[in-house]
């Protein structure tokens, strides 16, 4: 391997290792640590039977999102194990001088959304969370991953991951999207090509025009579907579009720290003759708005499609039967016309202003349809208010639909945000997994504008169609 | 190895974790000939609302197992009295989806102690090992005469060598090679624990970061 041609991800790793361990997994240092209400009390737990505390509080950053109800919030929350947890996470936060943004705070959202938002996430920068959705701060050109309980009490005591390098994989899209083909197309059409273990043992860069001219809350969806084909995480290179969306954010750095820092942000990008282990070139033109058929992400496909035969996808046939079994599906079905019962946008995939602005463009004059439930859930605060800024909420009363509170939402289903079973949900969240959305649940999952389509004709529908 | 166990050795705050050693497992097996197993049904999110761990075991695969009047479905594996043991046996992807640890744990709450499966998914892989479970990949070859074994004799042993590295279907001493980290295996060998090994590195850390940017 030269020592010349490296990767951005090669970068960024290398200059986060304390020690190389013979024959072993990297110690490697970690930058910024969130904390959520779900996976850190054991770790805590963990800390006190040790006697050890946490060595940087400063660099650890909590929100309450898995859990918490997305209505009345300002009510004591009903379930008694949700409210323990939170309980946890907020006097576990006070006791060792962590940051924490609760339910009521003005800063409290999902972490992968308030993160960014009040830059808190920057280019360079080694980010964990117990949550795999963490690859969403690969945006920023971040090595960002999900981590597990053990994992998380580790980086409280030491702020340090004993991790093996990953090997390294390019996903290029180039050309020009088409009408109504968002990021979130983008990612499951990759996934779909990719299938849901293809990325596995893989750090994955994003690369292409598809990604230099995508906004950052585009490439968040994007990096933050990364663990869906498997991989530990996704990132793309810092560019002026990710400096201008930093400046002047809360926490990120200002005056001579900033010049410092946007200095050693330009040189992280991938060298040109760096090679990867494994790459793969797409072209935006055969990307369609997309919709998933099946029980994991990697089963979906352009809307305009039918549903493929056992023979047409990857895997063994009693797996494909039982999934599109549960599902109600059946092979060369078509997907447009079938009837849903609910339709949830949120989640850290899509619950940024740019996806509800998405959502409005389509029901703004039209109204939502009679036998849908919708979730319209933004992804914090700052968001809410953004949407009643913007005039977005008042476009979404006078088409019938009501907005909630932030939080994760029907995304898991840990909440009363639960899909009953056998229905059928068209959602922005990022996983329909059987039971994912609620036992029984039947998940289609969709981008913003497929999302609002549904909502207000109550059928999958193309949204090329409506705009 | 040797600058891991060395370093190891004159720690003074070396404590042993709260898992059993593991050193060679000789069980019967329970077949789960299902690819793709996710980490959703391997503990639906709705338990995940603990505070501590506990009852993890009697939530593992909670919605594959009983039907929601809580009555066990009476087709699935775990429910079925002629398959027992610590290990078990699942089709390619075994562990994908979330990174909720909580999934290793219902395992090895459960009575697991190792997972054999052709392809594990990364997280849930780092995950076991970090709790004891050793999670051993094998080829789709010998996978498949693994499960075959099981249908032909639900008490057939497999014996699984970790200071070897090898998985062997005892009845026709058939066997391959397993791939594991070296120091991820002198850990599991040992009992030792990661957060013991990074306090005793302290102070290169706090020097490590003092010279972060931010």
């Amino acid at each position: 391997m030269s020592n010349q041609a490296s990767t951005l991800f090669d970068k960024v790793w290398d200059a986060h290792v304390v020690r190389k361990i013979e024959d072993g997994p990297d110690v490697f240092f970690i930058d910024r640590h969130f904390i959520h209400e779900v996976t850190s009390p054991v770790a805590f737990l963990g800390l006190e039977s040790r006697n050890v505390g946490v060595i940087y509080p400063n660099r650890t950053f909590a929100t309450a999102d898995h859990n918490t109800p997305t209505i009345n919030q300002h009510l004591p929350v009903q379930d008694p194990l949700s409210a323990k947890q939170l309980d946890a996470l907020e006097s576990n936060s006070a006791k060792y001088g962590i940051s924490h943004w609760g339910l009521g705070n003005v800063k409290n959202g999902i972490v992968h959304v308030v993160g960014p938002e009040n830059g808190i996430t920057l280019p360079g920068m080694t980010i964990v969370c117990g949550d795999s959705h963490t690859s969403t701060h690969g945006a920023f050109g971040a090595i960002a991953f999900g981590i597990g309980t053990s994992e998380v009490e580790m980086v409280l005591s030491s702020q340090c991951i004993m991790q093996p390098k990953p090997k390294k994989m390019r996903v290029n899209v180039n050309g020009k999207l088409g009408k109504a083909v968002t990021p979130k197309d983008v990612t499951l059409y990759i996934i779909s090509k990719l299938t849901t273990a293809g990325a596995t043992g893989y750090f994955v860069e994003y690369a292409g025009d598809v990604f230099e001219n995508m906004s950052m809350e585009g490439r968040m969806t994007v990096c933050n579907m990364s663990i869906e084909m498997g991989a530990r995480g996704g990132m793309i290179a810092p560019d002026q579009t990710t400096f201008d969306y930093i400046e002047g954010r809360e926490q990120a750095p200002k005056g001579e720290k900033w010049d410092t820092a946007l200095a050693y942000w330009k040189t992280l990008k991938t060298d040109a003759d760096a090679v990867f282990d494994k790459e793969y070139t797409f072209n935006a033109e055969d990307i369609e708005p997309m919709i998933t058929y099946g029980t994991n992400p990697g089963m979906g496909q352009g809307i305009s499609r039918n549903i493929p035969t056992s023979e047409q996808v990857e895997g063994g046939k009693a797996t494909y039967d039982k999934s599109l079994n549960y599902m109600g599906f059946h092979e060369n079905e078509s997907m447009l016309g079938k009837k849903i019962d609910y339709v949830f946008i949120g989640s850290c995939t899509n619950g940024r202003i740019e996806d509800f602005r998405a959502f409005a463009s389509i029901v703004k004059g039209r109204k939502k349809a009679d036998n849908v439930t919708a979730w319209v859930v933004p992804g914090s605060h700052i968001v809410e208010a953004q949407i009643k800024e913007e005039g977005i909420l008042d476009i979404l009363t006078e088409a019938g639909f009501e907005l909630r509170q932030p939080g994760c939402s029907a995304c898991l289903a840990m909440n009363d945000d639960k899909i009953p079973a056998g229905k059928y949900a068209v959602s922005t969240s990022n996983r329909n997994f059987e039971g994912r959305q609620g036992p029984g649940a039947r998940t289609l999952l969709a981008s913003p504008l497929v999302a609002a389509a549904a909502a207000v004709t109550g059928v999958v529908t193309d949204p090329r169609d409506l705009l | 190895m040797a600058q891991s166990q060395k370093l190891i050795a004159n720690s003074q705050q070396l404590i042993s974790m709260a898992y059993d050693k593991f050193t060679i497992l000789k069980s019967t097996a329970v077949p789960l000939p299902i690819e793709n197993v996710d980490t959703d049904q391997i503990i639906p999110a709705r338990f995940l609302k603990a505070t501590k761990r506990e009852g993890f075991g009697d939530n593992l695969f909670r919605d594959w197992r009983y039907n929601g009047n809580d009555t066990p479905k009476t087709d699935f594996v775990l429910n079925n009295p002629i398959y027992s043991g610590k290990i078990l046996v699942g089709g390619r992807n075994f562990g994908s989806g979330s990174s909720r640890e909580h999934a290793a744990w219902a395992i090895y709450d459960y009575g697991f102690r190792c997972v054999v499966s052709s392809f594990f998914a990364d997280i849930f892989k780092g995950n076991s090992l970090n709790i004891g479970i050793l999670p051993v990949q094998v080829s789709e070859e010998f996978l498949d005469k693994i499960f075959q074994a099981i249908e032909a004799d639900p008490n057939a042993e497999l014996e699984v060598d970790l200071p070897e590295q090898t998985i062997t279907i005892v009845g026709s001493a058939e066997s391959e090679k397993f791939d594991i980290n070296g120091y991820k295996k002198h850990n599991m060998i040992n009992g030792f624990d990661d957060i013991d090994y990074l306090q005793a590195m302290k102070s290169d850390i706090t020097e490590f970061e003092a010279q972060r940017l931010y």
